[in-house]
C-alpha cells in the first residue's frame, strides 16, 4: 500500500512537471507582448524594451521557465498584470467559492444518483428503468447554459424561490452565499447526475447478474441484506471513480455555468485571465486545476483500493 | 428406513422465447431420500441445471413451473410465497454452484458469508454464529479456520472456495442440498479431494443430496442412485449399480461408450462416439427425442414417446427395446489397428532445456536492493518427439504445459533453452520464424469460440493458411477447402456458415481443419476437447486419430484429462510447477504408476465404473506458487511418498527405467515400482491387459 502511495504521488508530480511546461508554452505562444500590454498601445518602444529587461522577458525560454516554476513552488505566483495584486490569495478565494458550490452540488447528486442507478438496475428494462435512463441521458446531453437558463425562467423568475443571480461579494461566507448556491448547484447537478445513475446502474447490474448474488439469495437472506450488504458493497467501486473525477470538474469546469450565474468561481476567474491576457494569472489557475485533477484522481484510486479487499489485502 | 426428502412429480419447466413456449424440461419426476446422493447426469443442454433452479423455484424470469408438484418432506413448495420460500431457502434446502470463485461474494469475508446463514435461519447470537462459522470450516477440513474466516475470496483456491461452500451449505444441516457441477471446475487432484469430502460430511450428516454433474466417473464414485437426463426427459434412473452395469439405454450405454479407459488406447480401440447431437427443445422429434441418434431405433420409436418404466426393483428406463439392449453385453468398443510405425522414425521436434519466467510487477523499494522476483512458468523442461508420434503433457492447471506449449510455438519467447524443428534451431519469436517453419508447425487453442474470427465464415478460416503459408491459387483453395471439411466430417455447405451457427464441436473441427490446411508436421493441441461434451470429445479424439493416421502428423497433446491423454498419447510426460517428473510410453508411465505425482494423478481420476477400487492417494493443498518454488524436489511440499530431509534439500536425480522410460525421484525407481503391488487398478472382468 506504501508503495502504491509513493508510486502514484511520483506520478503526480511527474504530471504536474509536464503541465507546468505545457501550460508555460502556451501561454508563451498566445498572441501579445507581455509589456506591450502592461504599458498598453501608446508605450513606446524604449518603454518596452526597459520593461521586457525589467521583466526578465530577455532571457532564454527555459531559464524564464525554472524561475517560474521554482518561484511557483515557492509559493511566489507572482503579480496580476491588471491588478498589480498577488495572484495567489485571488486564486485561493476563487478557490474556496468553487469548493463551496462543488460540495454543494455533490451532496445532491451524488445520493440521487446512486439511489436512482440502484433503482433502475433493479427494475431493468421496466418502466423506472426507462424513465431514470432517459430523463438522466436527457440532462447529460443538455449544455447548461440550456438547463441553467431554464431553471433560471422557472425557479427564479417565475416561482421566484431562488435568485437569478449568483454574482455575489467573493469574500462571503457560505452561509451568506447558500442561498445563490442552490440554482447553479442543481444545475450542475443535473449533469453528474446522469454519470452517476449510469454508473451505478450498469455496476449494479453486472453485480446482480453474478454467482454470488445467485448464491446470496439461495441462503435465503432477507432481499434488503442480499441488496445492502452483498450487492452494493461490489456495486459501488465504479462509482467512487467517477464522483472523484467530478470534483476535478466541478472545481475548475464550470465555466459555463458560472458564467450563467455569475458565480465568482475559479471557471470564470480563468476565462477573465485569458480575456485581459493576464499571464500569471492564467498559469496560476491552470496550475491548481491541473492539481484539483490529479489530487482527486488519487482519492478515487485510494478509495477505490480501500473499499476493494482484491487491492487492500494481497493474496 | 430413510425418509423421502425430495418428492418432485412430473415437472415440466418452460421458457418463453422469441419463437414462442418451449419445454426445456419435460415429465420428470424425482424422489431421493434422507441420506441418499442422487447424481442427475447429462450433457451440455439436457436441462439439468434448469431442472435444479427449477426445484427451488429460482428460475430466470423467462421460465416457469408449467405443471408438476413439489414437495420438500410434507411441505408444497409451490403452495409457498416469495417470502415462505426465502425461509426455505439456505435453511431447508441450500445449493453449492459450480465455480467457487464466483460464488462467494468478493467483499465480504468468510466467515461472515457463513455466519450469516445461520443467524438469518437460526437465529444466532452473532457470537454463536461465529462460533458455528469455525465449527463448521474444522468440518470440512480447513487448516487454521480462524484465519481463514478473516479472509476475502481471492485470498484463497479454488479447492479451498468450493469447501467453504460447502459449509454454507450444511452450516443449517439442510434437508436437502443441490449440488451443481460443484467439481468442474477444479483440478482432478482437488476434484478427488473435493468428492472424498463430500462422501465423508455426507455419512455424518442425513441430508438427501441431488448432484448434478456431465461427470459419470464422479457419479460412480459419490453417488447412490443416478438418473440420466437427455433433452429434458430422464431417460434411465436406478442405483449406480444398476444403471453402471445393466444400462438399460442406449442412450447410457453411448455416454459409457465415449468415455475413454485408462486401460486401452487408441492402438486398441476406437472410443464409440455417438452420432449427432442433442436437438434443440424446439426441434423436438416426435417419438422417443434419442431415436435421432439411436443405434436400435426402429419404426415404432419414432412414432411413440416412450415413459419411463420400472424394470426390476427401481431400475427405471425410457428405452422400448431395452429387452434387446440387454442381450448385447457389455459397450464393446470398435477394435482398431492402426499401422505399425517405426520406434526409430526421425525427430521432429527436439526442445532442450526450455525455460520461460515471466518478470512480476517491480516494487518501488527506497532501501536496499529491490529483489527481482520472477514467476519461473517453465523451469527447464526438454523433449523429443518422433515423426507422427502423439507426446501428451499433464499436469494440473498452472504447472506451465500451457506456456511450455507457447514457447515451442513462438507464441511466448522462451527465456532460454533451443527449439528444434526437424533438426532446425528455431528462433523464439513466432514473428522471427521464417514461413515453411510457420506452415510445419500449426495449434489448436481451447476455446474455438475465441479461436475462429466471428465475423468470417468457416471456410474462410481454414483458406488462410492455404494462401498464406502455402501459395495456392483460389481454384486450388477452394477444392481443397472442401477436401478439408470432408476430412474432419462436415458437410460441405458449412464452407459458409459463420462460427455462431456452429456447434462448440463442430467449431473445433473447423479449427482442426484449419490447423491441417498447412499440410502440418507437428500440431500443438492445447486442450482442445476439454470445453465439450463426452460424446462430442470422443467423436473429436477418433478425428484425431483418424488424421494422424492418414496424414502422419505428430501431435503434441496438452490435457489435464487424465483419460483424454491415455487414449490419444504414445509418449507421456507428466510436468509440474515447470518441470518434468516422469516421461516415458503411454503403458510405462500410467500401467502402473511409478512416479509419486503420476500415481496421485491417477488415483484421483474419476473412472466410471463403480467395481473398480482405486487408491486412494490425495494431494494436499493446491500447487505452489511458481514464483515461490520449494527448495529440493518441487514436489516434497505435497508427495504422499516423501521419505525425509533429502526430499527437502537436494534436487531429485533422473532415472531411467525401462525403455526410454524415465523418473525423477529421490526413491529408487524399483522401490517405486515394488510400492505399486498389482497396480493402480483393481482390474476386473473384461479389462484387456
Amino acid at each position: 500500500m506504501t508503495n502504491f502511495l509513493l508510486r502514484r504521488i511520483g506520478f503526480i508530480l511527474i504530471t504536474m512537471i509536464l503541465a507546468s511546461i505545457i501550460i508555460f508554452s502556451i501561454t508563451q505562444l498566445l498572441p501579445g507582448d507581455v509589456a506591450r500590454v502592461i504599458l498598453g498601445q501608446f508605450a513606446t518602444e524604449r518603454g518596452i524594451e526597459n520593461l521586457r529587461e525589467e521583466l526578465g522577458l530577455n532571457r532564454p525560454l527555459y531559464i524564464q521557465y525554472l524561475d517560474w516554476a521554482v518561484s511557483f513552488v515557492r509559493g511566489d505566483w507572482g503579480n496580476s498584470l491588471v491588478s498589480r495584486t498577488p495572484v495567489r490569495p485571488m486564486v485561493m478565494q476563487r478557490l474556496g467559492n468553487s469548493a463551496m458550490l462543488a460540495g454543494l452540488a455533490l451532496l445532491i447528486y451524488v445520493p440521487l444518483g446512486i439511489i436512482l442507478g440502484v433503482i433502475a438496475a433493479l427494475k431493468k428494462d421496466k418502466l423506472p428503468d426507462q424513465l431514470i435512463t432517459g430523463i438522466s441521458m436527457a440532462f447529460v446531453g443538455l449544455p447548461e447554459f440550456v438547463t441553467g437558463l431554464l431553471l433560471i425562467t422557472f425557479l427564479a423568475i417565475g416561482l421566484e424561490w431562488f435568485p437569478a443571480n449568483s454574482s455575489i461579494n467573493p469574500e462571503s461566507t457560505f452561509r451568506e452565499a447558500f442561498p445563490f448556491l442552490i440554482l447553479p448547484a442543481i444545475t450542475v447537478s443535473l449533469t453528474g447526475l446522469g454519470y452517476i445513475a449510469r454508473m451505478t446502474r450498469s455496476g449494479t447490474i453486472d453485480v446482480l447478474k453474478t454467482d454470488y448474488i445467485r448464491a446470496a439469495d439461495l441462503k435465503g437472506l432477507p432481499a434488503g441484506q442480499v441488496l445492502f450488504k452483498h450487492v452494493l458493497r461490489n456495486s459501488l467501486l465504479p462509482t467512487v471513480t467517477i464522483v472523484a473525477m467530478g470534483i476535478g470538474w466541478l472545481l475548475g469546469g464550470l465555466i459555463v455555468t458560472e458564467a450563467v450565474y455569475g458565480y465568482p468561481g475559479l471557471g470564470r476567474l480563468i476565462v477573465y485571465s485569458i480575456q485581459r491576457q493576464d499571464l500569471p494569472l492564467l498559469q496560476a489557475c491552470s496550475m491548481v486545476i491541473v492539481a484539483i485533477y490529479s489530487i482527486s484522481n488519487l482519492a478515487a484510486d485510494i478509495i477505490y483500493s480501500l473499499l476493494n479487499p482484491r487491492i487492500r489485502v494481497g493474496s | 428406513m430413510p425418509k423421502k426428502v425430495l418428492d418432485a412429480r412430473n415437472l415440466t419447466v418452460t421458457y418463453r422465447t422469441e419463437k414462442g413456449p418451449l419445454d426445456t424440461v419435460r415429465n420428470v419426476s424425482l424422489k431421493i431420500c434422507s441420506g441418499e446422493i442422487y447424481g442427475l447426469v447429462g450433457e451440455s443442454g439436457s436441462g439439468k441445471s434448469t431442472l435444479a433452479r427449477a426445484i427451488v423455484r429460482y428460475l430466470p424470469e423467462n421460465g416457469f413451473l408449467k405443471e408438476g408438484e413439489i414437495y420438500l418432506g410434507d411441505t408444497d413448495l409451490l403452495s409457498l410465497s416469495k417470502a415462505q420460500m426465502r425461509r426455505v431457502w439456505g435453511g431447508r434446502i441450500t445449493m453449492v454452484h459450480q465455480d467457487p470463485n464466483a460464488a462467494i461474494n468478493p467483499s465480504v469475508m468468510i466467515g461472515e458469508q457463513i455466519a450469516e446463514v445461520v443467524r438469518t435461519h437460526l437465529q444466532y447470537s452473532k457470537k454463536e454464529a461465529k462460533d458455528k462459522a469455525l465449527e463448521m470450516l474444522i468440518r470440512v477440513r480447513i487448516a487454521d479456520p480462524e484465519a481463514v474466516a478473516r479472509r476475502y475470496a481471492h485470498q484463497l483456491s479454488g479447492g479451498m472456495l468450493q469447501r467453504v461452500l460447502i459449509a454454507i451449505a450444511m452450516a443449517t444441516n439442510p434437508e436437502l442440498l443441490i449440488m451443481d457441477e460443484p467439481t468442474t471446475a477444479l483440478d482432478v487432484t482437488t476434484e478427488a479431494v473435493i468428492l472424498d469430502l463430500i462422501g465423508d460430511l455426507m455419512r455424518e450428516y442425513d441430508t438427501a443430496v441431488l448432484y448434478i454433474t456431465h461427470n459419470l466417473g464422479v457419479v460412480a464414485r459419490v453417488c447412490n442412485r443416478v438418473g440420466v437426463l437427455y433433452a429434458g426427459e430422464i431417460m434411465e434412473e436406478g442405483s449406480v449399480g444398476q444403471v453402471f452395469k445393466n444400462k438399460l439405454h442406449p442412450y447410457t450405454r453411448g455416454l459409457l461408450g465415449c468415455v475413454p479407459r485408462v486401460d486401452v488406447n487408441k492402438k486398441d480401440i476406437s472410443l464409440k462416439a455417438i452420432p449427432g447431437f442433442i436437438p434443440r427443445p424446439d426441434e423436438l422429434p416426435p417419438g422417443c427425442v434419442f431415436a435421432p441418434r439411436c443405434e436400435l431405433v426402429e419404426e415404432a420409436c419414432r412414432k411413440e414417446r416412450p415413459l419411463l418404466k420400472d424394470i426390476e426393483s427401481g431400475h427405471l428406463t425410457a428405452c422400448r427395446r431395452y429387452e434387446v439392449l440387454k442381450s448385447y453385453g457389455e459397450v464393446i468398443a470398435d477394435q482398431r489397428q492402426l499401422h505399425e510405425r517405426t520406434e526409430s522414425g526421425e525427430l521432429v521436434l527436439e526442445a532442450r532445456n526450455v525455460k520461460k519466467y515471466f518478470p512480476v510487477a517491480g516494487r518501488l523499494r527506497l532501501f536496499g536492493k529491490s529483489k527481482r522476483q520472477e514467476i519461473k512458468a517453465v523451469d527447464d523442461i526438454s523433449i523429443r518427439m518422433r515423426h507422427s508420434f502423439t507426446m501428451g503433457i499433464v499436469g494440473e492447471s498452472g504447472c506451465g504445459k500451457t506456456t511450455f506449449a507457447r514457447c515451442i510455438m513462438g507464441l511466448e519467447k522462451a527465456t532460454a533453452g533451443e527449439i528444434e524443428l526437424e533438426g532446425e534451431l528455431l528462433p523464439y519469436s513466432v514473428a522471427k520464424r521464417p514461413r515453411d517453419t510457420l506452415r510445419k508447425m500449426q495449434m489448436v487453442f481451447q476455446n474455438p469460440d475465441a479461436s475462429l474470427n466471428p465475423q468470417h465464415p468457416a471456410g474462410e478460416a481454414v483458406a488462410r493458411p492455404l494462401k498464406l503459408l502455402r501459395n495456392m491459387n483460389n481454384k486450388a483453395v477452394q477444392e481443397r477447402v472442401k477436401e478439408l471439411f470432408e476430412a474432419v466430417n462436415l458437410p460441405e455447405d458449412y464452407i459458409y456458415r459463420l462460427p455462431h451457427e456452429l456447434s462448440g464441436g463442430e467449431k473445433q473441427r473447423v479449427a482442426i481443419a484449419r490447423a491441417f490446411a498447412a499440410d502440418p508436421v507437428l500440431m500443438i493441441c492445447d486442450e482442445p476437447i476439454s470445453s465439450l461434451d463426452v460424446s462430442v470429445q470422443a467423436a473429436l479424439m477418433n478425428l484425431l486419430v483418424d488424421l494422424q493416421e492418414s496424414k502422419s502428423t505428430s501431435y503434441l497433446f496438452i490435457s489435464h484429462d487424465l483419460s483424454a491423454v491415455r487414449h490419444l498419447s504414445d509418449w507421456i510426460a507428466v510436468v509440474y510447477l515447470g518441470r518434468l517428473w516422469e516421461i516415458g510410453s503411454a503403458e510405462d508411465v500410467f500401467v502402473p504408476p511409478c512416479h509419486p505425482y503420476t500415481e496421485a494423478l491417477l488415483s484421483a481420476l474419476p473412472i466410471p465404473d463403480p467395481d473398480i477400487k482405486q487408491e486412494s492417494i490425495r494431494l494436499r493443498g493446491s500447487v505452489p506458487s511458481a514464483m515461490d518454488i520449494p527448495s529440493g524436489c518441487r514436489f516434497h511440499t505435497r508427495c504422499p511418498r516423501k521419505i525425509g530431509e533429502i526430499c527437502e534439500k537436494e534436487e531429485p536425480p533422473w532415472q531411467s527405467i525401462g525403455y526410454y522410460h524415465q523418473i525423477c525421484c529421490h526413491i529408487p525407481a524399483e522401490e517405486l515400482q515394488a510400492l505399486q503391488g498389482e497396480g493402480l487398478l483393481q482390474k476386473g472382468e473384461g479389462m484387456a491387459e
